[in-house]
């Protein structure tokens, strides 16, 4: 680990209404840092403690007990500037209903840079830059309503209103849960592009692997309210045990690649995108049919 | 075989306000017979859920009908009776919850149509315990994850014991093995007679039905098994689509090797195809 991080996570722990009947443990001594610039995925069960980890990274949930530093803003500590921390930090729910408030989807996604008291200019290309990044026309739509939307275009609208307000770390739930193959194919490689080029740090929980293969630095598995494994796409999705044991899925090409590698062919798992996959598959045909042509001319 | 839900001229307008409206389906006309299982595809905003609302008279058409087991949705009279054939697992979980407690969110439609207490305890306990949320059953369940709350939602569906099931996009929030625990159980309930339609954004789920309807601007644009409709690579792409991994990974090998098929849609065909290419034991 070589700069200070710009999330660090340790030991957090939170229960949902406590000290009722209905109380609920959800993260239970959960540890996690993210660099400045690094793009992160977490994955895990349903149920595992994912959302309500990544709701602490604005503020929206206090440490109960643990640590959670922000760029290096202490949130245990009483008094935290929650307006620059939001600023700061932009999370996209799980859910994008809980996020969209105003009627029309313009002012929806405006709402946020017009808060920081930008010019009206400068909102506005905002608005359209955001609507660009997610795919959604914004001569088209920035007069719809908000309510009348299906709902990947909800999605959308969510996502842009967070991107509108250019944060330093962006943090989504599910961000392509919903969305058509185009849309997501599209979105990932936006986002891939600005932590890549721009440097901005991400932080995504997704349940789609292929999504977590393309984009992700590193990867935390959580699994009842703890964090029970950390590593590279690679590290994680080529370690047969560690797969079983925590029961984590791969890319469908890796689920391809170890059956093959099952039935005693000589692939390497290591390929994730559906291109490298290919090839892989194409040098043991390749390799095989050579073998063939010497095993016919003895 | 009589259709168990019919289409006919369907044309439908969401009404905005007094001057708005913003017109979704345009005369669609199809039908389902039972024991089929559907996949409904589409980009956003296409009109895969306007449609799925149909199927049981959530809403009901501006022009044209539609039919569940003969009877119109448009007379009110069949309500209870079409509701009852035709069970909806909407897009959106939240909208779905109806009780404070996740066993009497399961049970309410059994209330309604009114099961007797016995009956419905143990319809409650089996679909609670197929979707794996049987210790949550004590639970509010506007205070569960987001894949636990589509989980009960698709238990309160499943307790009904409708003839026929409307996915719209149910697994959205499952990771990949409580997306195929509910695959295998919509295979299950449809190996069993029970009619299955389902909408997804996820090809390789797609290939597991029998039949895919593409819907593009409300309008249907394909209407065929999946082996077929995956043969459509650059229109479905033009859709906003696109084709199975596998299919894809085949196409790819196919540049190498002409023989090899390009007609896989599933992940078994797939495994069989470079088997067969490779035969270096058996000679
Ligand atoms: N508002 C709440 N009140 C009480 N319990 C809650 C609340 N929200 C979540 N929980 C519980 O806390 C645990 C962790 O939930 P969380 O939403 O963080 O899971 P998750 O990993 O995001 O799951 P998913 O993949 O389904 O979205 C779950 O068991 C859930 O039932
Ligand atoms: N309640 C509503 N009032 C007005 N317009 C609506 C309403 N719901 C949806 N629409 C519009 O109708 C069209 C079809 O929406 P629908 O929800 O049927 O799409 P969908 O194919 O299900 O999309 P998705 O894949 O995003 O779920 C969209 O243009 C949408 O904006
Ligand atoms: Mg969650
Ligand atoms: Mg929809």
């Amino acid at each position: 680990m070589g700069a200070r991080p710009i999330i660090q996570v340790e030991n957090l722990s939170h229960t949902y209404m406590k000290g009722t009947p209905l109380e609920h443990v959800a993260l239970k001594g959960a540890n996690l840092y993210v660099e400045e610039g690094e793009c992160i995925a977490i994955i895990g069960h349903t149920g595992s403690g994912k959302s309500t980890l990544i709701q602490h990274f604005n503020g929206l949930m206090r440490p109960e007990s643990g640590k959670v530093i922000i760029d290096g803003v202490d949130l245990s500590k009483k008094k935290v500037d929650v307006k620059t921390l939001r600023q700061k930090v932009g999370l996209v729910f799980q859910n994008p209903e809980d996020q969209i408030f105003e009627k029309i989807i313009g002012d929806d996604i405006a709402y946020g840079p017009f808060k920081l008291g930008l010019p009206l200019k400068e909102v506005r290309e905002r608005v359209k830059w955001a609507m660009s990044v997610v795919g959604l026309d914004f001569e088209q739509m920035k007069d719809r309503q908000t309510f009348a939307l299906s709902g990947g275009q909800k999605r959308k609208v969510a996502l842009a209103g967070i991107l509108a307000l250019k944060p330093k770390i962006l943090v989504l739930d599910e961000p392509t849960a919903g969305l058509d193959p185009k849309s997501r194919n599209e979105l990932l490689e936006k986002i891939k592009r600005l932590n890549r080029e721009e440097k901005l740090t991400v932080i995504f929980v997704s349940h789609n692997m292929e999504e977590v293969a393309m984009l992700a630095d590193r990867i935390y598995v959580m699994a009842g309210g703890k964090d029970v494994l950390c590593g590279t796409p690679k590290e994680i999705f080529t370690d047969k045990e560690k797969l079983q044991l925590h029961h984590i899925g791969t890319p469908e090409t890796v689920q391809v690649l170890y059956r093959l590698t099952d039935l005693g062919y000589k692939v390497s798992v290591d390929a994730f995108s559906i291109s490298e996959a290919t090839e892989e598959i194409i040098k043991v045909l390749h390799g095989t049919k050579e073998d063939l042509e010497d095993v016919q001319r003895v | 075989m009589e259709p168990i839900i019919r289409l006919e001229n369907v044309s439908f307008s969401y009404k905005i306000n007094e001057k708005t409206k913003v017109s979704v389906l345009k005369n669609i006309s199809f039908s389902i017979i039972p024991g089929e299982y559907v996949a409904i595809i589409g980009h956003n905003g296409s009109g895969k859920s306007t449609l799925s609302k149909h199927l049981n008279g959530i809403l009901t058409p501006d022009n044209g009908d539609v039919w569940v087991h003969g009877n119109n949705t448009k007379d009110t009279n069949n309500k209870r009776s079409i509701r009852q054939t035709v069970g909806t697992v909407f897009q959106h979980p939240d909208n779905q919850i109806v009780a404070t407690i996740v066993e009497e969110d399961v049970a309410f439609g059994l209330e309604n149509i009114e099961v007797p207490r016995e009956e419905m305890k143990k319809r409650v306990d089996e679909a609670l315990n197929v979707v794996k949320m049987s210790q949550f059953r004590h639970r509010p369940p506007h205070h569960l994850s987001g894949g636990q709350k589509q989980r009960v939602a698709i238990a309160g569906v499943l307790a009904m014991h409708p003839d026929c099931i409307v996915f719209d996009e149910a697994t959205s929030m499952l990771d990949s093995f409580g997306r195929k625990e509910v695959l295998q159980v919509m295979r299950k309930m449809n190996n069993m007679g029970m009619t299955i339609i389902t909408v997804t954004h996820h090809m390789s789920e797609a290939a597991e039905a029998d039949r895919i309807i593409v819907i593009e601007d409300g309008q249907i644009v394909m209407d065929a098994p999946p082996r077929e409709i995956f043969k459509h690579k650059q229109e479905l792409k033009n859709l906003q689509l696109e084709v199975p991994s596998v299919s894809q990974m085949a196409e790819g090998i196919h540049q190498q090797f002409p023989d090899f098929s390009t007609e896989l849609i599933q992940e078994d065909e797939f495994i069989d195809e470079v088997m067969k290419f490779s035969k270096v034991e058996v000679i």
